[in-house]
């Protein structure tokens, strides 16, 4: 679904005089918009920066199958059990690829994916908040992966190749992702009082954790100006906040829903809305462990993993046995 | 017993097996041993729910009450219900799971298979629509069942284990009653004792491979065909599947 | 024990009569489990009529610092295309 990127590694964005020869060859194929393959010469900056934000992106797509997975098997409908299983489907697809576009750098799927059950790497802020009814699927899809895919789209441009191809093929499949959400709040908003009043709820506890997923305010981020300079961060968060909100507010007017904030107001200087800005130090507290849910997620991540590890014993010794058996029998 | 009774619980038999089975095995979602299972296993769910939808919609036309499949689905209780018990059986480990489908499914392709030449023809379209999915179904649970039963020491014991739990289950397929009969007689569908020698055949065929051994044949375990007796597992599957629409009657979403 | 199941690339041929490229990559114990794995990941929106798996450590790649040996010598040879002959319109399609 999406990495957000608190901490990123480098100091600050080389001046062309400060660079390698071959530091400056790599920025200049940036800058003319090529795609760096994983056996290209890299720097170690990029490289272990990638990781960590492939890694990320990939994490939340993992972790972020559980809230919805939450409600599949209480979904209304059939159709809609149906629909929401393929779509949680979808993110286990999305972190497959993303997990296969860090590979490309040289760490394993398996190394990142202890690394993010002993809590070493992150995964998005999103996912620690419960999802309590069944109008919270309509406002993740809705919001959630609205803000996913604001992100993500750019990310299409990003200059490592396989992350670029992964992202392309993400936003092909995610495009339903988003509408189906939207389809359950117009459902609900357009139902009996209680689902009105539901869908009411969903939006105001998740308006503020999707603004949340663009990441802090980075005008001062020597970071994030590297990243952005090596093209692996498209756009600031602010720029992506901005864009999100002036993009949701009419569709939750159309919804008849309130979007929780009395500072919002339509700005015509800037050609865009001015709002509240979410509570920072709960989004601090949320990425540090101290969220509504981290505890849970990453102790239903920790026991698939340890519950399946002798399915993948007992599936790997039974391809070994079967190699060793067809080559002594030629 | 009158035709169209008969055709009806047929039809609730079918689409209640796909509907239980394809709950269970959608509680898997996010929780697999690895990606892969992850996403394999959410296909072979939404096969099943969408068999689902087709078996009950029929069910529900056949029915002439004007209710739908998600009636069906979501506002009957247990007593109504007509699955096989074995596929109400909770997930268990892993391996429960895949024994559970391999030997649902090595029947569910039988069963599909004769009812594409089904007399009625809303039958036989369903069949040749869910038989290429149940193919593909039993092709991976047959490979997992035999990788695991023949992996390491662990995966062995668990998968006998499986095989043991469940296999007092496998009976109930292969018995036949007075619904059956009538079917049999209208051309709708076989006669479920049928398909027993084929479906011992696959089961005998895999589970050599898995170096598994067939426990000893007790009584079958029954029941849940013709909803005389479930287990105690399906009231709390009910429970969690029909919450919405218990809890929100006549809504619509 | 540490057992990752070993990294398959996929190929798919998504249509009758095209050839098969790359769409991505898994993994799986075995090339049979990486072919219903690849049918199961990257068919999901019937993508596909033929799958390719190729266990990744059995590819041999070319090294991208050879890019100016391997690649550029073709560049100058412009007779190997069509576009290089200036034929006169009457002549027609040719």
């Amino acid at each position: 679904m999406y990495a957000q990127m608190v901490k990123s590694t480098g100091t600050g964005v080389k001046s062309r005089e400060e660079m390698s020869p071959e530091e400056a060859a790599f920025q200049a194929r940036i800058d003319a918009g090529e795609k760096i393959e994983p056996k290209d010469w890299m720097p170690e900056g990029y490289r272990k920066t990638l990781i960590r934000q492939i890694g990320q992106h990939a994490h939340s797509e993992i972790v972020g199958q559980l809230p919805e997975g939450n409600w599949i098997t209480r979904a209304p409908t059939l159709e809609r059990k149906a629909i929401l299983l393929a779509k949680v489907q979808d993110e286990a697809g999305h972190g497959l690829y993303l997990y296969c576009a860090a590979e490309t750098l040289g760490v394993s799927r398996d190394e990142m994916t202890e690394m993010l059950l002993d809590g070493r790497m992150k995964y998005s802020s999103i996912f620690n908040y419960p999802t309590l009814t069944w109008a919270d699927m309509g406002a993740v899809g809705w919001l959630v992966d609205g803000a996913a895919i604001m992100n993500q789209v750019p990310l299409q441009r990003t200059s490592f190749g396989p992350y670029s191809r992964a992202m392309i093929r993400v936003c092909k499949e995610e495009s339903f992702h988003q509408r189906q959400g939207f389809d359950i709040m117009m459902k609900m908003a357009k139902g009996n009082a209680q689902q009105k009043a539901m869908a009411q709820d969903a939006l105001n506890r998740f308006w503020y954790p999707a603004l949340m997923m663009f990441g802090p305010s980075d005008k001062d981020s020597v970071h994030s100006a590297q990243s952005m300079a090596w093209r692996i961060k498209m756009n600031t968060n602010d720029e992506l906040r901005q864009k999100f909100v002036d993009q949701t507010v009419p569709q939750a007017e159309f919804l008849g829903l309130s979007v929780p904030d009395e500072n919002l107001k339509w700005n015509e200087e800037k050609g865009g809305y001015d709002f509240s800005e979410p509570d920072w130090e709960e989004f601090f507290e949320v990425i540090k462990g101290n969220g509504p849910c981290n505890t849970d997620r990453l102790a239903a991540r920790n026991k698939a993993w340890d519950d399946g590890a002798w399915v993948r014993e007992g599936l790997m010794a039974h391809a070994e046995k079967k190699r060793a058996r067809k080559m002594a029998a030629e | 017993m009158a035709r169209e009774a008969a055709f009806y619980e047929f039809l609730l038999r079918m689409g209640d097996n796909t509907l239980i089975l394809g709950h269970r095995v959608s509680e898997w979602c996010g929780h697999a041993p690895v990606l892969e299972e992850d996403i394999a296993l959410a296909n072979t769910a939404l096969d099943l729910i969408g068999q689902t939808q087709m078996w009950l919609g029929l069910a529900a036309e056949v029915q002439g009450a004007g209710k739908t499949a998600d009636d069906l689905a979501f506002l009957r209780d247990a007593w109504d219900f007509r699955n096989l018990l074995l596929v109400e059986m909770p997930n268990g480990d892993f391996g429960q799971t895949l024994m559970r489908q391999f030997l649902f499914d090595a029947w569910h392709v039988l069963q599909l298979r004769a009812l594409t030449a089904s007399s009625d023809d809303r039958v036989a379209a369903i069949a040749a629509k869910a038989v290429k999915e149940a193919t593909y179904h039993l092709d991976r649970s047959a490979e997992t069942v035999i990788g695991l039963g023949d992996g390491t020491e662990e995966s062995h014991a668990r998968m006998q284990a499986a095989l043991d739990y469940l296999y007092p289950y496998v009976g109930e397929m292969f018995l036949s009653d007075a619904v059956d009969a009538a079917l049999v007689e209208a051309g709708i569908a076989p006669d479920p004792a049928a398909l027993r020698a084929e479906f011992d055949a696959t089961l005998a065929r895999v589970l050599s491979e898995a170096t598994l051994t067939l426990p000893a044949a007790n009584r079958a375990r029954g029941g849940g065909r013709n909803g005389k007796m479930h287990t105690e597992h399906l009231g709390h599957l009910l429970t969690t599947m029909q919450w919405m629409q218990r809890a929100y009657p006549g809504a619509t979403w | 024990m540490k057992t990752e199941w070993p990294l398959w690339e996929i190929f798919i041929r998504g249509q009758h009569g095209l050839s098969h490229r790359h769409v991505g990559s898994l993994h799986a114990p075995d090339a049979e489990m990486a072919i219903k794995n690849a049918r199961d990941v990257y068919t999901r929106r019937n993508e596909g009529v033929s799958i390719w798996v190729v266990e990744a450590a059995a590819i041999t790649a070319s090294s991208p610092s050879d890019k100016g040996p391997m690649y550029e010598p073709s560049e100058s040879k412009v007779y190997r295309h069509p576009s290089f002959y200036d034929i006169p319109d009457d002549v027609g399609a040719m």
